[in-house]
């Protein structure tokens, strides 16, 4: 029997009233563990291991799995569950994460950061910049910090102009070693700057550069991108982003994913 | 295949692998349901098998409510006392049979067979959500009761058609979150109880 704080990340059914939850734990990483009868209207548990919960949690050792004796939520958030798109946003993080990492792989920063995340995308007016600011922080913990100062293939310090993104590579290409058969997206001056700023700076720094819709979408698709290519998937809640974004009143009728460059993505996807 | 010499014949292991695929079946009660129904009367295996294939021949789902049912439209789109006004929206066919159960709804249905949920890759156009758009459009309704299950979800089903019917002119409207009978309030998690302070009401 032991006791931790944890985050629900996700939960699947098994059975005929449980569920299957996957928790990052502050000192043990993502671990996974069954809540019993949550999906009765009286379980005790139920309104306390909802995905983006986060809670201090009794666990048992279980024979395969660990089995949930007690919760006691610290904070609901249920800012996340009343907002759409707070909810698609903080779902898609939850996601992230989930796919990012492996089993018992504590990472007490990794749950700091989770916490703060879900703790921006709750209470700020832009959903958005949090989310970057968590992919860019992930990539950088997990060994994939991409290369932002130099060009990927000649090591020159990169010029303020017009230059490439890669995913394959990594980071950026400058014009020169730019290559038809590259996938790559072009990527301004300025998203790289925002980009460093990411990487290198505090939230707080990141939050005060007022960023217009197409900046903002240029690190969304650089950095989609990349985190798709590191996945070697597609992140499925980011489709759920995207319908969000369109039905902001609009009438209904999915489109296909807008992915941008469709050409580079694909182009990157048929490398794997 | 594994033959191993003494396994079971062929019809035995096939039924087997055959409930094996249903939910909630494993490999020990499927076992236990084909050697149960080796022993019962020739009649009572076929009528269940008879039953099966009727279940897929002579069902449909209802052009309205999107239900399932015997007859197009289905019986409670066809009866004249139901309140036209209102359609309770579900996530799946049972979940009907427990709103009937209370005898406290008189209005229409119509279930969207799953429900959003994003980290799994459904999205709406998995679901029937057009039909319900295209109900509403149809003019005569009122209001919508999302009833789709207090979950994550239920919530962001509910909220993402909330987001498509709110412009067509009709009230949106979601069941309420509460205590559930027979309950301990000192277990109560703090978003039910929350919502139940807010949503409390006149004794």
């Amino acid at each position: 029997m032991y006791k931790t704080p944890a985050i629900v990340l996700r939960s699947r059914k098994i059975g005929d009233t449980d569920k299957v939850l996957t928790l990052y734990a502050a000192n043990l990483g993502k671990i996974e563990a069954v809540a019993k009868g949550v999906r009765k209207a009286k379980s005790r548990l139920a309104g306390h291991v909802e995905p983006m919960t986060h809670a201090t949690f009794m666990l048992a050792k279980g024979k395969s799995l660990d089995v949930v004796t007690q919760v006691e939520t610290i904070e609901p958030f249920a800012a996340l569950r009343d907002d759409l798109d707070r909810l698609s946003r903080a779902v898609y993080v939850c996601e992230l994460l989930d796919r990012f990492v492996e089993p018992h792989a504590d990472n007490f920063g990794l749950y700091r950061l989770l916490l703060a995340t879900l703790r921006r995308i709750a209470e700020r007016e832009d959903v958005d910049t949090p989310v970057r600011f968590f992919e860019m922080a992930l990539l950088d913990a997990l060994g994939y910090r991409p290369e932002l100062e130099e060009c990927v293939a000649c090591r020159t310090k990169l010029a303020p102009v017009l230059n490439y993104w890669t995913a394959a590579g990594g980071g950026v290409v400058c014009p020169a070693c730019r290559r038809d058969e590259m996938a790559v997206r072009p990527i301004s001056a300025n998203a790289v700057k925002l980009l460093r700023l990411h990487l290198h700076g505090r939230f707080s720094d990141v939050s005060r550069v007022r960023v217009d819709a197409e900046l903002a979408l240029e690190l969304e698709r650089a950095l989609g991108e990349y985190v798709r290519w590191v996945l070697e998937r597609d992140v499925r809640s980011a489709a759920f982003i995207d319908a969000v974004r369109r039905r902001r009143g609009v009438a209904h009728g999915i489109e296909p994913r807008d992915v941008g460059y469709t050409g580079a993505a694909t182009a990157a996807n048929a490398e794997d | 295949m594994n033959e191993q010499l003494g396994a079971a014949p062929a019809p035995v292991t096939r039924l087997i692998e055959e409930f094996h695929r249903l939910p909630g079946i494993g490999p020990k009660s499927a076992q236990r349901l084909t050697y149960h129904l080796l022993r019962v009367p020739h009649g009572d295996a076929v009528a269940l098998a008879q039953a099966i294939i009727e279940l897929k021949e002579r069902t449909v789902l209802c052009s309205v409510c999107q239900n399932v049912t015997e007859d197009d439209p289905c019986a409670i789109c066809r009866d004249d006392r139901r309140d036209r006004a209102v359609i309770c929206v579900v996530e799946e066919p049972l979940d009907i049979l427990a709103v009937e159960r209370t005898r406290g709804f008189h209005g229409l249905y119509h279930v969207l067979h799953g429900v959003i949920s994003p980290m799994e890759g459904i999205g709406p156009e998995d679901l029937k959500v057009n039909e319900l758009l295209a109900r509403v459009r149809g003019g005569a309704v009122q209001e919508v009761i999302m009833a789709t299950n207090p979950n994550l979800e239920g919530e962001a089903t509910a909220m993402y058609a909330s987001r498509l019917l709110t412009p067509l002119g009709v009230r949106v409207t979601r069941l309420a979150r509460g205590l559930p009978m027979g309950s301990d309030l000192e277990y109560a998690d703090d978003v039910t109880l929350s919502r139940a302070i807010e949503n409390r009401q006149d004794v």
